[in-house]
């Protein structure tokens, strides 16, 4: 009788413990050597709840969950939240407060793109450029600070404005941050841009068409790194960004090293954005003056009972929001993030769906992979940037 | 100095007979030898850890001693008196072989280096190939612990480990053949002395370069670690490994790059030869171990500058790029020593 035997590749399971996993990332890899045949992500365990855990919230008690869903661009996750219940209310917030959020948005773009660059760097093997981003990170967490008392976790944007206006001598600190961080962008290219080694391990890895990148749901640095310039600040402005002068960097070939410098790109963008905003920022009020929907100042509420009752009202039981369905989708660092809300009345949505592009990038993971070696994993999983929080939600 | 070690070789005698006392005097200077370069091992850790991190604007340790200078004997100790953990399936005795097979042979080299003329455990007249033949056994250390762990990752290390020492040792020594060519000799005390006149930087630059592009390779540095490339296979062939064993491993990692860093010095840069006869006054163990310290600080300044190689460009830059290059420089050397010198010298 015939002898015979079955081969079988060699699978490993990268994750969820490994270094490189981004969180928890649980990937089977079917290997033939180096090379990967096959890439599977299992996702799901870092799940919890969110979604669930939002209709029995009241509207303002559920933005705390925002920051923790992506939580390496806290504001940008309350941004669509509270521009998804104005839109719901009917309600736009004072033309300061749009500032300000625009401001924030584009620092958390900052913060955001800074990771992205340093642990994509890491990941790669360039150890120098995670520390150093961090150094500017830090500044960044110092105004987050500054602005709301939290270095994460903000809970900062309010339906109908921010929670508070900015602090004294902040706007000039944001400035100065600002005027001196192209240097900064400068310093990272220096190291990393030109260097032969990081082009060797990026150009042409984990290439996605411009068809691919919009059969697969791809968007964000993702899409536009495969030249489809593609960007909802423009596409749908909201908030400040229509008065707003600023360029959308598109890729050519699809690749991880169009995505990164589209990326280095967008922090030279976001920071021209701040300027901007900063220049034209007016004064006056950061919430609405209607006390149905926000918070009263701290001092009415030690004087008068009124301010007191409305306060009562507004944490305990929530404001009301008639019955309606909105879907509104603001440009995270990561791409689009849309939340779907239904309310049938009162002051907790009936349901919430939170759409997150990191979820379409783990599937395109599965595309990218096959046909390169495990080294390049590394690589595309750190260039579709992802972040388990917005992922498992 | 002669008349101190006549004494002591009588006392010696005298205390041992003579038989026994050779073996001792043995023992003694192989403890002399090694004391230092423990030492340099261990140092090394540190100044890794300070040069990366002034490169990366933060401090390095500085809470175990003054600077953290004994932050080193912190590390060992803490090493020291953790769990070993064996891995169920490991294959036992394998696993705890592997670590030694690893950090005896970087050691084992240090017999034949020379650190000036007379200071010198073994002056054999084939030191160099001793030194190439030595350091390839470094490499089953590493087959054994990957296969012995009998863990995917640490298999998956010690199969890129093998390829990349494997090939990296022929473009490292055929760097080296050069200059034997020019020196008409192995012995390394001969080589530092034949560079009186010029080092042999000058005629042979290009293969210091890949002399030192190989042994970074070669000892797994970055940015050619990829046997223990942590964003992709946790640590490569040692990903099983606890405490002190792993601690060995480490130990063989930085004792092969003080090894190599002087192997460069003495081979390519003059050893202890002065660069200019007017700075003569400075003792020649010095201008060694500056030379071999520029080297080692390379070495981390490397590791804090590039990104890492993928295993298929590694292969490619040592089997494409470097084997041609110095083969070809191989024969450019040899056809002009024969043109100036006739066959066999002078």
């Amino acid at each position: 009788m015939e002898q015979r035997k079955e081969i079988e590749n060699y699978t490993i399971n990268f994750g969820p413990q490994h270094p490189a996993a981004h969180g928890v990332l649980r990937l089977l890899l079917e290997l033939d050597g180096e090379v990967v045949e096959r890439a599977d992500p299992h996702i799901g365990l870092l799940h919890r709840g969110t979604e669930k855990l939002l209709e029995h919230k009241t509207y303002l008690q559920g933005l705390p969950y925002w920051d923790r869903l992506d939580y390496m661009s806290m504001m940008s996750q309350e941004h669509t939240w509270v521009l998804a219940v104005e839109k719901l209310l009917g309600v736009t917030a004072p033309e300061r407060a749009q500032y300000i959020r625009t401001i924030f948005a584009e620092l958390t773009r900052i913060l955001n793109h800074l990771l992205f660059v340093g642990a994509h760097g890491l990941d790669v093997g360039a150890m120098t450029m995670f520390i150093y981003c961090f150094r500017e990170r830090e500044a960044i967490m110092d105004m987050y600070e500054a602005v709301c008392g939290a270095r994460m976790h903000a809970a900062y944007f309010r339906p109908g404005g921010v929670a508070k206006d900015l602090p004294d001598g902040l706007a000039e600190k944001i400035r100065a941050f600002a005027d001196d961080f192209p240097k900064k962008i400068d310093e990272y290219e220096t190291l990393l841009t030109n260097n032969r080694i990081w082009k060797q391990r990026l150009v042409g890895v984990g290439v996605v068409t411009a068809e691919q990148a919009l059969d697969m749901g791809c968007v964000g640095p993702m899409l536009r790194g495969s030249g489809i310039a593609y960007d909802l600040r423009k596409a749908e402005p909201y908030d400040a960004y229509d008065r707003c002068d600023f360029d959308i960097p598109v890729g050519k070939n699809g690749d991880c090293y169009d995505r990164y410098l589209v990326r280095v790109e967008e922090l030279r963008q976001s920071t021209r954005i701040i300027q901007q905003c900063l220049d034209k920022m007016p004064e006056g009020d950061v919430k609405l003056a209607n006390f149905k929907l926000s918070i009263p100042k701290r001092e009415d509420m030690h004087g008068g009972m009124e301010s007191l009752i409305h306060h009562f009202k507004l944490v305990s039981e929530g404001f009301t929001v008639a019955p309606g369905e909105v879907y509104l989708a603001t440009e995270s660092p990561k791409g689009e993030l849309g939340v779907y809300i239904i309310s049938r009345g009162g002051s907790k949505p009936y349901r919430v769906k939170i759409r997150a592009a990191g979820f379409n990038h783990l599937q395109a993971l599965k595309t990218m992979c096959p046909g390169h070696m495990i080294a390049d994993v590394t690589t595309m999983m750190g260039t579709i940037d992802i972040v388990f929080g917005e992922i498992d939600r | 100095m002669a008349e101190i070690l006549n004494m002591v070789h009588e006392l010696g005698e005298g205390l041992f007979g003579p038989l026994l006392w050779s073996l001792v005097w043995v023992v003694i200077k192989v403890v002399l030898l090694l004391a230092p370069v423990l030492f340099m091992v261990t140092y090394i850790t540190l100044a890794e850890r300070k040069v990366i991190g002034a490169m990366q604007v933060r401090p390095g340790p500085n809470r175990v001693g003054f600077f953290g200078v004994l932050q080193p004997l912190a590390d060992a100790v803490k090493l020291i008196f953790k769990e070993t953990i064996l891995p169920e399936k490991a294959d036992k005795s394998l696993f705890l072989l592997a670590p030694l097979l690893t950090l005896v042979p970087a050691l084992l080299s240090w017999a034949v280096v020379p650190f000036s003329p007379e200071l010198i455990l073994a002056d054999v007249n084939v030191g160099i190939l001793y030194i190439l033949a030595i350091s390839s056994l470094g490499a089953y250390g590493i087959i054994i612990s990957g296969w012995a762990s009998n863990s995917r990752y640490a298999f998956l290390g010690s199969m890129r480990s093998v390829a990349q020492m494997v090939s990296y040792e022929v473009s490292m020594g055929f760097t080296l053949i050069p200059v034997i060519l020019i020196t008409g000799s192995l012995s390394l005390v001969d080589v530092v002395e034949q560079q009186k006149d010029w080092w042999n930087i000058i005629p042979l630059a290009p293969m210091f370069f890949i002399y030192f592009i190989s042994v970074v390779a070669e000892t797994n540095r970055s940015p050619f670690d990829l046997p223990e490339a942590e964003p992709e296979l946790v640590a490569g062939f040692f990903t099983e490994y606890s405490a002190m064993s792993s601690g060995l491993f480490f130990m063989g990692e930085y004792a092969n790059i003080v090894l190599v860093s002087f192997l460069g010095a003495l081979v390519f840069l003059g050893g202890w030869l002065p660069p200019l006869s007017i700075l003569d006054f400075i003792p020649g163990i010095i201008w060694l171990g500056l030379k071999a310290g520029f080297l080692m600080f390379v070495f981390l300044w490397i590791r804090a500058t590039f990104p890492r190689y993928r295993y298929d460009q590694l292969m490619r830059l040592g089997w494409k790029v470097f084997l041609p290059v110095s083969l070809f420089w191989i024969f450019l050397t040899g056809l002009v020593l024969q043109l100036t010198r006739g066959i066999g010298g002078e």
